[in-house]
Order: C-alpha cells, then structure tokens, then sequence
C-alpha cells in the first residue's frame, strides 16, 4: 500500500513541477506532510536541509530519503523512478517525434525559433544566481570571483569542474580559518 | 567504452553541481558539447527547450535524454544512474548527521563560494544561443523572440510551456 502511495505522490509532484527541481518542493512537501504524512513539518524541513548542502538535483535527493524512510530501499528506488521516468519518456518521445520530422521547413522553423528563448531562460538563471552572489558574498567579493571566472572559463578555457573545485577548496579554507579564530580567542581570554 | 564516459560525465557534473539543476546545465554542455562533442551546440539547445517545456527535474530529463541519444536505451539508465544515485546515497547515510549539516559554516560557504562560477556558466552559455540565433535568424526575429519571451515569462508571468510552445508556433509561422 505505501509503494502505492509512493508512486502516486512522487509521479504527481514530478508530474505537477515546472520550472525545475525546485519548483516541485512544495508539490513534494504537500504529498509528504500533508496528503500521505509520512513525515511532520519540522523533519521535512530536516531533509530539504540536507538536501540543500549536497550537490546535485534537489527533487531526487528528496525523492530518495523520504522513499527509503517510508519503505527502504524499494521505496527509494520507486520514490526515485516515479519522479524521473515518465518526464525522461515524455522527452524521448517528443524529441524523437520532432527530429523525425526533422526534414520539414515548418519543423525546421521551430527549432531556430527556440534558441533565443532558450538563451533567455538561461540568462534569467544566470542573473539569479548573480543576485544569490551579491547578498551571499557581498558585491565586493562577488565582483572578484566573478572576474576570476570569466578569465579562467573564457580566455584561459580552464574546465569549470576545475574552477568549481578551486572555489569549493578556497570556501573551504577561508571557513577553517574564520571559525577557528574566535574560537582560539575566546580559550584564550 | 561509452557507458563508461557516459556515467563519468553525469556523475562528474552532478555531484559539481551546487545549486541544483540549473547549475548543471553549463556543466553538462562543457562535458557533452565540448569535450566530448556528442551534441552541437544547437542540438543541446533544442534538447534544453524542449526539456524545460517539460515539468519535472530538468538535471535527470537532460541526462535521460542525452544518455539516450548517446548510446541508446542503456545508455539512457546509465546517465539517469549516474545522475541520482550517488546523492540519493548520500542522503540516507548522511541523514543522522542532519543537525551537523544544518549549522556547519562549511556548507554555507560552499554553496556560496559556488554561485559566482555558475552565474558566469549561465551567462556565457546564454550569449552564445543569442548570437548563434542572431547569425541565422537575422537580429529582428531574435529580438522579438528573446524580448517576448522575457517579458511574458518574467513580467506576465505566463507558463513556461506556454512560452517554449509560443515561440515554436512562432517559428512555424515566420521562420519556416
């Protein structure tokens, strides 16, 4: 029965979430808390918590915990599969559908007519993330690490896994020596 | 061994992506379109617009997808593999440390530190389908469409389904 349930809740918060992974959190916490409360407000809030500081699509890593705290593995795996499948299925379908009729002009039309729209979405992601930035690190900073980026991603054509792993280990230690200051201050007086 | 680059490159980007699925698009481009040139450029950009017309997570369409046209169905499995379950892993066996994440400067940090290098992922990423639109729909169309297309999505609010399937509608009706 809570496989049923499972899969009903995480195929239609999958279903319902536009806009991304996030969007469907809300539609994740209505199934979770309040249509087939397997957990309470609070330990929702535990797991977007965690979800949040690990790396990779919030959705799925929802997903799988609540999955494996309803019913274990199995529900992980079923939680998982019913957010995922059918929109990867709806995606290979439509595509497949387009590129084979691919040889039209109408179909031809379509496509070109998708990029600027899609370089838009983009640009409105970026420019969140930019914002993000700003009130997170301080425009002064954010300034900085900006710069770095665009010389080393653009005109160096460093690999941005590099750079996202130069940024991690700088935030990194710049935290170790930030939280141990005070800390060795305070023992101290 | 194609299965082998598949799951290394989904699993690369998306344990590299802070941020959530967003975040994983450039990344994924830099992998897909630039170092292992399985897609062009325009080709990942229909696969993006049609994916967003789509609900659901967009990190796990894109991978289905890509892992599909790469080495077909199973290659599909395997980047949707790579793409969720080492962090779903993670979730479950990190869930007893919860309190320690929640208030760990470490964390916050990260995901700060993080955003500066996405912003400029997303931006360039967001020129170069502007300026390859432009080159082959003339700056008129381009404008139309990318101005149109902000003010209904940000301004009016309208669906982003609606918004992808307007702008193909506009396609067939004066760029065909």
């Amino acid at each position: 029965m809570s496989y049923k349930e499972l899969f009903i809740g995480f195929t239609r918060s999958g279903l319902l979430g536009y806009g991304g992974g996030p969007s469907a959190i809300p539609l994740i916490r209505y199934e979770a808390v309040e249509r087939f409360k397997w957990m309470n407000d609070d330990e929702f809030a535990e797991v977007l918590a965690l979800g949040n500081a690990l790396p990779g699509p919030i959705a799925t890593k929802m997903a799988a915990y609540i999955g494996y705290k309803v019913k274990g593995k199995m529900g992980a795996l079923i939680a998982i599969l019913a957010q995922v499948v059918p929109t990867v299925l709806a995606l290979i379908a439509l595509l497949s559908t387009l590129y084979a009729m691919g040889e039209s002009r109408m179909i031809k039309g379509m496509i070109a007519a998708v990029g600027p729209v899609i370089g838009m979405m983009l640009a409105v992601m970026g420019y969140q993330f930019l914002k993000k930035g700003w009130v997170g690190l301080g425009w002064k900073a954010n300034i900085v690490m900006l710069v770095i980026s665009f010389l080393a991603l653009e005109l160096l054509n460093i690999h941005p896994a590099i750079m996202i792993v130069v940024f991690i280990s700088y935030a990194m230690i710049k935290t170790y020596f930030s939280t141990n200051k005070p800390d060795t201050k305070r023992s101290v007086s | 061994m194609i299965y082998l680059q598949v799951f290394w490159v989904f699993f690369i980007t998306n344990i590299l992506g802070y941020g959530g699925g967003p975040s994983t698009i450039p990344l994924f481009q830099a992998e897909v379109v630039e170092h292992y040139g399985w897609l062009t450029l325009k080709e990942f950009g229909d696969i993006l617009a049609i994916a967003n017309a789509l609900p659901g997570p967009i990190a796990t369409k894109m991978s289905g997808y890509i892992g599909y046209q790469v080495a077909g169905p199973l290659g599909s499995i395997v980047a949707l593999i790579a793409t969720v379950l080492p962090t779903a892993v993670a979730m479950v066996f990190l869930f007893k440390f919860v309190t320690l994440f929640k208030s760990s400067p470490y964390v916050k940090e990260l995901t700060k530190s993080v955003q500066p290098v996405v912003a400029v992922l997303l931006l360039v990423l967001a020129y170069q389908f502007i300026a390859s639109a432009w080159e082959s729909n003339g700056w008129i169309h381009t404008a139309i469409l990318a101005l149109g297309s902000f003010w209904a999505m940000e301004r009016i609010k309208v669906h982003p389904a609606l918004v992808i399937g307007g702008s193909l509608a506009y396609g067939a009706l004066f760029l065909s």
